[in-house]
């Protein structure tokens, strides 16, 4: 390649500052999590005596454990019925086709540009009189309505690239839609299933402005609920902080190491086909 | 249940009426399969449907509905007509919002675009090995951590003792160090530094996919012609990804508009309404001081103003990506 040594190098360090510029405030809060519970650190500085201990007095004050429940089983129940309905719709306008399709697709994708602060309001209402405010579903049920535009979307745009032939042949054997949907198209369909399921749970995980207004609850909420909680009570007590910010993220980092290229693809794919 | 099919249908005609009853008999068996596919193909997409009506479509027509009332949350409505709207244009503190909502299209959308680009086109040119991998798996890293984590992290950083104020102490530009958060001035470009950080990454990987696909003979046979990196990306990079361009804005400026996370754990508006953006303001007017259609009438301004600055980004990257 004809690139200019100094070229190269100047790139790449470029490269290098923007790779610290990221990484630079995750090491920040670690080092800040091990100084003294009560002190006030500097930025970057490695505490003479790391207190580890600050991690389990911070998951004891957080209540770590009903926290964890608590965030899995909001996954556990918007997941997988997301996934199955927004698998089966897309299915429907993908490739069966059905009639009035498009009209569909539109709707769907309409919901992709609506900010939720614009909806979250009436939301908050409507639980209130369906009387699922501040109940096991008060999160779960909203988010699966918020979630079909991209899911939909999503799904639709594998099944729109399956071959015809696929339906057809199962057609001639005499199977039913189902049958077609459940044994063949499903099967077919896992990776991108996976890489919505792994994006869903993050979501779900991370979100925020549902479990702030719709539970009232810290511990009841999702883990980024519960940060929120978190910080108004601990917020001068940085070291203890820092340390329940590390646990909260932890786990999405882990997943995200796990299933990088899943959640790298599924995230630029879901927004170029968007 | 099995699906009719033409197989199943005996004719008991004699042969010579046979083909074209069988023709006549298959259009109406395929009509019916068509209407059956129809309801079948519908009863699919009915729980999704559904679910997405209650909790999406229902309560977006409903915002709109509440921005003519005066509610309080409680007691009864008043019809006041597009009251809610003048008042969102007649105080400052509340228009406000939406200009801090442009401010921060410029840093959470353009910026992140801008230097996504760059970046890009830098892993391109310079490092397709290991290098370029690991800049690219280490940049996504903030996309998927919780906003609330993003913003406590932040806040501890650009506060009086954080890592920012360190570090610029350390290259001798100690008086300008300040609580960057809680400064009228900094606060919002403050925050807008919290968005760079969390989208940068989703930009650059973004881009970089698209180069990817641009045909390599174009970039080699630029390279022969001994263009520098500058022009090779005014003149190869930008034009052909105006596409994932417009893509990447697309999403940027809807996270930019529906703000929220971030700003509230980081300043919560402040100081005074300096960041204070519509998802904020939203928020405050209708759980804080129960003045829920006035609360509507900025959502519904709010949705306006993200149709409003996609469709024509839009219909850039539409347009020109099939030209």
């Amino acid at each position: 390649m004809k690139v200019a040594r100094s070229e190269l190098w100047a790139g790449r360090a470029l490269l290098v500052a923007l790779m610290a510029f990221t990484l630079l405030p995750f090491i920040s809060i670690f080092a800040t999590a091990l100084h003294p519970s009560g002190s006030v650190p500097s930025g970057l500085e490695w505490p003479a005596d790391p207190q580890w201990g600050n991690f389990v007095e911070a998951f004891n004050v957080a209540n770590m454990t009903t926290l964890l429940i608590s965030s899995t089983r909001i996954v556990l129940s918007v997941v997988p019925v997301a996934l199955v309905i927004s698998t089966m719709a897309g299915f429907a306008i993908g490739a069966l086709r059905i009639r009035g399709a498009n009209v569909l697709l539109l709707l769907f994708v309409f919901g992709l540009t609506l900010p939720f602060p614009g909806i979250i309001i009436p939301i908050y209402f409507l639980e209130r009189a369906m009387g699922i405010y501040n109940t096991r579903f008060a999160i779960a049920l909203p988010l699966i309505g918020l979630y079909m535009p991209f899911a939909v979307f999503w799904m639709r745009s594998h099944f729109v690239n399956t071959p015809t032939e696929i339906s057809e042949a199962a057609r001639v054997d005499g199977a039913t839609t189902w049958h077609l949907f459940w044994r063949i198209h499903v099967p077919l369909a896992r990776a991108p299933m996976a890489s919505l399921g792994i994006l869903m749970s993050v979501w779900t995980w991370n979100q925020f402005l549902l479990a702030l207004v719709l539970v009232e609850d810290p511990t009841q909420r999702t883990m980024a609920g519960a940060l929120g909680a978190f910080q108004g009570h601990y917020a001068t007590n940085v070291p203890l902080l820092c340390a329940g910010t590390i646990l909260i993220l932890l786990p999405t980092l882990i997943l995200f190491v796990l299933f990088q290229r899943q959640i790298i693809a599924a995230l630029l794919e879901g927004s170029i086909k968007g | 249940m099995p699906a009719p099919s033409s197989s199943t249908v005996k004719s008991p005609l004699p042969s010579d009426y046979r083909a074209a009853a069988r023709t006549s008999s298959r259009r109406n068996t395929l009509n019916r399969v068509i209407r059956r596919e129809t309801i079948i193909g519908w009863l699919f997409v009915l729980p999704a449907l559904l679910i997405y009506a209650v909790f999406v479509l229902f309560p977006f027509l409903l915002t709109i509905l509440y921005s003519f009332f005066r509610w309080n949350g409680v007691g009864p409505a008043t019809w006041i007509g597009l009251n809610n709207y003048l008042t969102v244009f007649q105080v400052p503190d509340l228009l406000g919002t939406i200009f801090n909502a442009f401010w921060l299209v410029v840093w959470f959308s353009f910026i992140p675009v801008g230097l996504g680009l760059v970046v890009a086109s830098v892993i391109h040119r310079v490092a397709t090995g290991r290098l370029g991998a690991l800049a690219r798996t280490v940049l996504f890293l903030p996309q998927v951590i919780p906003l609330v984590a993003a913003g406590i992290i932040w806040g501890w950083l650009l506060g009086l003792p954080g890592l920012v104020n360190q570090i610029l102490s350390a290259v001798g530009l100690g008086a300008i160090t300040r609580a960057w958060l809680g400064d009228f001035d900094w606060a919002l470009p403050a925050v807008g530094l919290i968005g760079i950080w969390v989208l940068l990454g989703f930009c650059t990987v973004l881009l970089l996919t698209g180069m990817t696909k641009v045909n390599p003979a174009l970039y080699e046979s630029a390279r022969i012609d001994g263009a520098g990196w500058f022009r090779e990306f005014v003149g190869i990079t930008v034009p052909l990804l105006r596409y994932e361009i417009g893509v990447c804005l697309t999403v940027t400026v809807i996270a930019a508009l529906a703000a929220f996370d971030i700003v509230y754990v980081s300043t919560a508006g402040g100081p005074g309404n300096s960041t204070a953006v519509p998802g904020i303001q939203i928020y405050i007017l209708a759980f804080t001081q129960r003045e829920v259609g006035l609360a509507s009438a900025l959502a519904v301004l709010l949705m306006l103003l993200v149709v409003l600055i996609i469709i024509p980004i839009q219909r850039l990257g539409r347009a020109e990506s099939t030209s």
